[in-house]
């Protein structure tokens, strides 16, 4: 099963390569992991989508925890929570294609951020279902071209 | 103040009340070698940096202190590694400072430039590059802290020359650490060890399994005081070793691949397993859907990772090993007599005791009763370090060992060419302490030069090969599990040992007659001012036993008796 978990870190240096190699060297496969910084300059957010039953998440939080620049771990896969992620896709597309191309941006509401002789640049945000549904639809156009950021997440509410 | 980088390293480490360093020289701590002219820090000049690594870890064994070492950039540092990687392992508290190219030449590859804190990100607990000198002191402070506190481990302070050579404002050590992602644990779950009490209580057939967690946090006193008020038999792992005195009835010495039988049988047939500062190692536990099948377990580490990691258990506890037990054995009656789960014990022990054979080859002797002879004429008094292989296993079966700190082996990674270097550092911290080397005649090559270190020190350490001409252990797999080809493991072309140890301006000594043991041995320890090397010829096919073969269950164990 997948789950998320939110990760916050100092922002230093190297924390990003030190959770990486946790994960490498454990054997644990990272789904998606996005980092940035947060409101506090001096800490970052890690939101990392594993694979796993429940006895790997526990070693994976509790390896995370070791890590001297971690500062709280939620595992926040069964919380409510807003989930987004980005994508970029350039898609093939000849003067036939377009107007159905640009149908589907609609539905999905994406955009198109840039037009070339025999393509489209289409950006779309949104959880991981519909950028999977929206990849899906446009691959039978030929997807040249695609890059997801990873899953970033906030727990809804005041906490 | 305003001093040097090097200057500034050199009074912080006076602060930490570090006494000694291991270390090499080199260009990019050459301001650190300069400042250590004139400083009342000793410093040990080891002959290989593997060596400062090994040494340094063995005195922080020993003392119970952070152990220090010192190495140039590049292949100074990466000398290390293998070391680092060792008190990784066995969690042994260390601080390796290595040097760095200037912070301006950091990642183009210059001369003597590698990447260390890359290198050793997944072998140490922590590590920094410094990278301006308004970090130096709060970094070596937390370098310290973070070593020694909660699950011991090393950590790596990588120091650029600039950062060294330049001077900076130095406004005192600091008295505390700030960390916010990092806490010590300083309380444990009272309901959990609660219910611990309640399994002690009802347990019948119990057994305490005890590894290296107790010796680190100091609870061998504890631990004693609940195996002996509740009568429980204890075992040990290798790195557990000396936490419970050996000559004691409730001792069932080692237990896992070459542990004794009636460790494994009480383990196999126990109803109730106290794991202490464990991490149920696959040389310990065998096959783990076989281990203490009928057992409950209860699971007490400092290091939350560790429980159920390996092993699913059904009382965990997270805390210090000494602590926790402080808390537990004032909640237990004693129990009044020994048991029924005695008996058959002392049923094992009687019917599988740990022996050996006489040896069949003239002029070569049991490796075993040499380490027999070495307890005999130490008495237990004395520190053995080890290197890797049969040399090691025999050492733990037939030493008896009956204090913590005394046993200094490499563990978890079972690195050869540990054993010379950690005895110059056990005899560092233990001058008054008699330090045996129970060495394979492979492995003490792999750090020999560090002879001459021993020699410049003068410290009267004793070197024991059990010089068998093989890789003995790998010929003893080879035997066992490859049909007997003995593959790339005869090294009986080798040094003669007791003019290598001449040429060392040690004393060499050759003995291949049991009767010669005793006399050398007395003859060693009288020596006061520099190491002793003796060269055992013993048996060259003797083999470990009893052995759980790789991935059997501990029930499934092969020769009682060699
Ligand atoms: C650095 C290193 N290389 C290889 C090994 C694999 N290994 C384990 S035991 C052993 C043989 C050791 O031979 P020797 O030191 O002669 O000791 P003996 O087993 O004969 O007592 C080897 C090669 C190791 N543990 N460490």
């Amino acid at each position: 099963m997948k789950h998320t978990l939110s990760v916050v870190v100092e922002n230093h240096p190297g924390v990003l390569a030190r959770v990486a190699t946790l994960f490498r060297r454990r054997g644990y496969n990272i789904d998606s992991l996005a980092v940035g910084r947060t409101e506090n300059p001096a800490v970052s957010r890690m939101t990392i989508v594993v694979e796993g039953d429940d006895v790997v998440i526990e070693q994976v939080t509790k390896q995370l925890h070791k890590l001297v620049e971690t500062i709280k771990i939620y595992d926040i896969t069964d919380q409510p929570t807003v989930d987004r992620e980005l994508v970029l896709i350039k898609v093939k597309a000849d003067a036939q294609a377009r107007s159905e191309i640009i149908q589907i941006v609609d539905v999905f509401r994406g955009r198109i951020v840039d037009i070339g002789p025999n393509s489209l640049i289409i950006e779309a945000t949104g959880d991981t279902g519909k950028i999977d549904a929206i990849e899906a639809s446009l691959r039978p156009f030929g997807i040249l071209e695609l890059v997801r950021t990873g899953k970033v997440s906030m727990l809804r509410g005041a906490r | 103040m305003r001093m040097k980088g090097a200057e500034v390293l050199l009074r912080c480490l006076k602060e930490e009340g570090v006494e000694v360093i291991f270390g090499y020289p080199g260009g990019a701590v050459l301001p650190i070698y300069d400042a250590l002219y004139s400083s009342e820090v000793k410093h040990v000049l080891v002959r290989h940096e593997q060596g400062a690594a090994h040494a340094a870890d063995a005195y922080a064994r020993v003392s119970g202190k952070v152990g220090v070492c010192l190495a140039t950039s590049g292949p100074g540092a990466t000398n290390l590694v293998t070391g680092i990687a060792t008190a990784y392992m066995d969690s042994v508290p260390l601080v390796a400072f290595t040097g760095q190219v200037a912070t301006h030449l950091i990642g183009r590859d210059a001369f003597q430039e590698a990447d260390i804190t890359g290198i050793t990100l997944p072998i140490t607990k922590h590590n920094y590059l410094v990278k301006r000198s308004e970090d130096l002191v709060r970094i070596i402070k937390e370098a310290f802290y973070i070593a020694r506190t909660n699950r011991p481990g090393p950590v790596v302070v990588d120091l650029p020359r600039d950062i060294m050579e330049r001077e900076m404002e130095f406004n005192g050590y600091p008295e505390e650490v700030n960390l916010r992602g990092y806490r010590v644990l300083k309380s444990c779950n009272m309901g959990q060890v609660l219910l611990a009490v309640e399994a002690i209580r009802q347990a019948e057939r119990p057994v305490i399994y005890a590894g290296g967690g107790v010796i680190s946090s100091g609870a061998s006193e504890v631990l004693q005081e609940l195996a002996i008020k509740m009568k429980i038999p204890v075992a040990t792992t290798l790195m557990g070793i000396g936490c419970f005195p050996e000559t004691h009835y409730l001792s069932l010495g080692m237990l896992g691949m070459h542990g004794t039988r009636y460790a494994n049988y009480a383990v196999s047939e126990s109803d109730l397993i106290i794991a202490v500062g464990v991490r149920f190692d696959d040389r310990v536990t065998g096959k783990i859907t076989s281990f203490a099948p009928h057992a409950k377990v209860i699971h007490i580490d400092i290091d939350a990772a560790e429980i159920g990691k390996n092993f699913g258990v059904d009382i965990p506890i997270v805390g210090d090993v000494k602590q926790v037990l402080e808390e537990i054995v004032p909640r237990l009656e004693p129990r009044e007599k020994f048991s029924e789960w005695h008996r058959v014990i002392d049923r094992w022990k009687e019917e599988f005791p740990l022996t050996y054979s006489e040896s069949r080859e003239p002029g070569r002797i049991k490796p075993q009763y040499v380490v027999e002879q070495i307890y005999y004429a130490t008495q237990g008094n004395a520190i053995i370090t080890t290197e890797v292989g049969q040399n090691q296993m025999w050492a733990s079966q037939f030493y008896k060992f009956t204090r913590p700190r005394t046993f200094i082996t490499s563990g978890g990674l079972g690195t050869m060419g540990f054993g010379l270097p950690a005895a110059i550092g056990a005899k560092i911290a233990r001058p008054d302490m008699t330090v045996i080397d129970i060495a394979g005649d492979g492995s003490i090559q792999m750090n020999i030069q560090e002879l001459c270190t021993a020699v410049e020190q003068r410290l009267p350490i004793v070197i024991c090969i059990l010089n068998n001409q093989y890789l003995g252990m790998v010929r003893q797999w080879q035997e066992l599990f490859f049909g007997g080809r003995y593959s790339y493991t005869d090294i009986s072309l080798q040094p003669d040992f007791v003019k290598l140890a001449e040429a060392y301006g040690a004393i060499g000594m050759r003995v291949k007659e049991a009767q010669d043991v005793a006399p050398a041995l007395r003859e060693a320890f009288s020596v006061t001012d520099r190491p002793v090397v003796i060269d055992f010829w013993v048996e060259r096919e003797a083999n470990v036993f009893p052995m759980v073969p790789p991935g059997e269950s501990l029930y499934n164990m092969l020769g009682g008796e060699e």
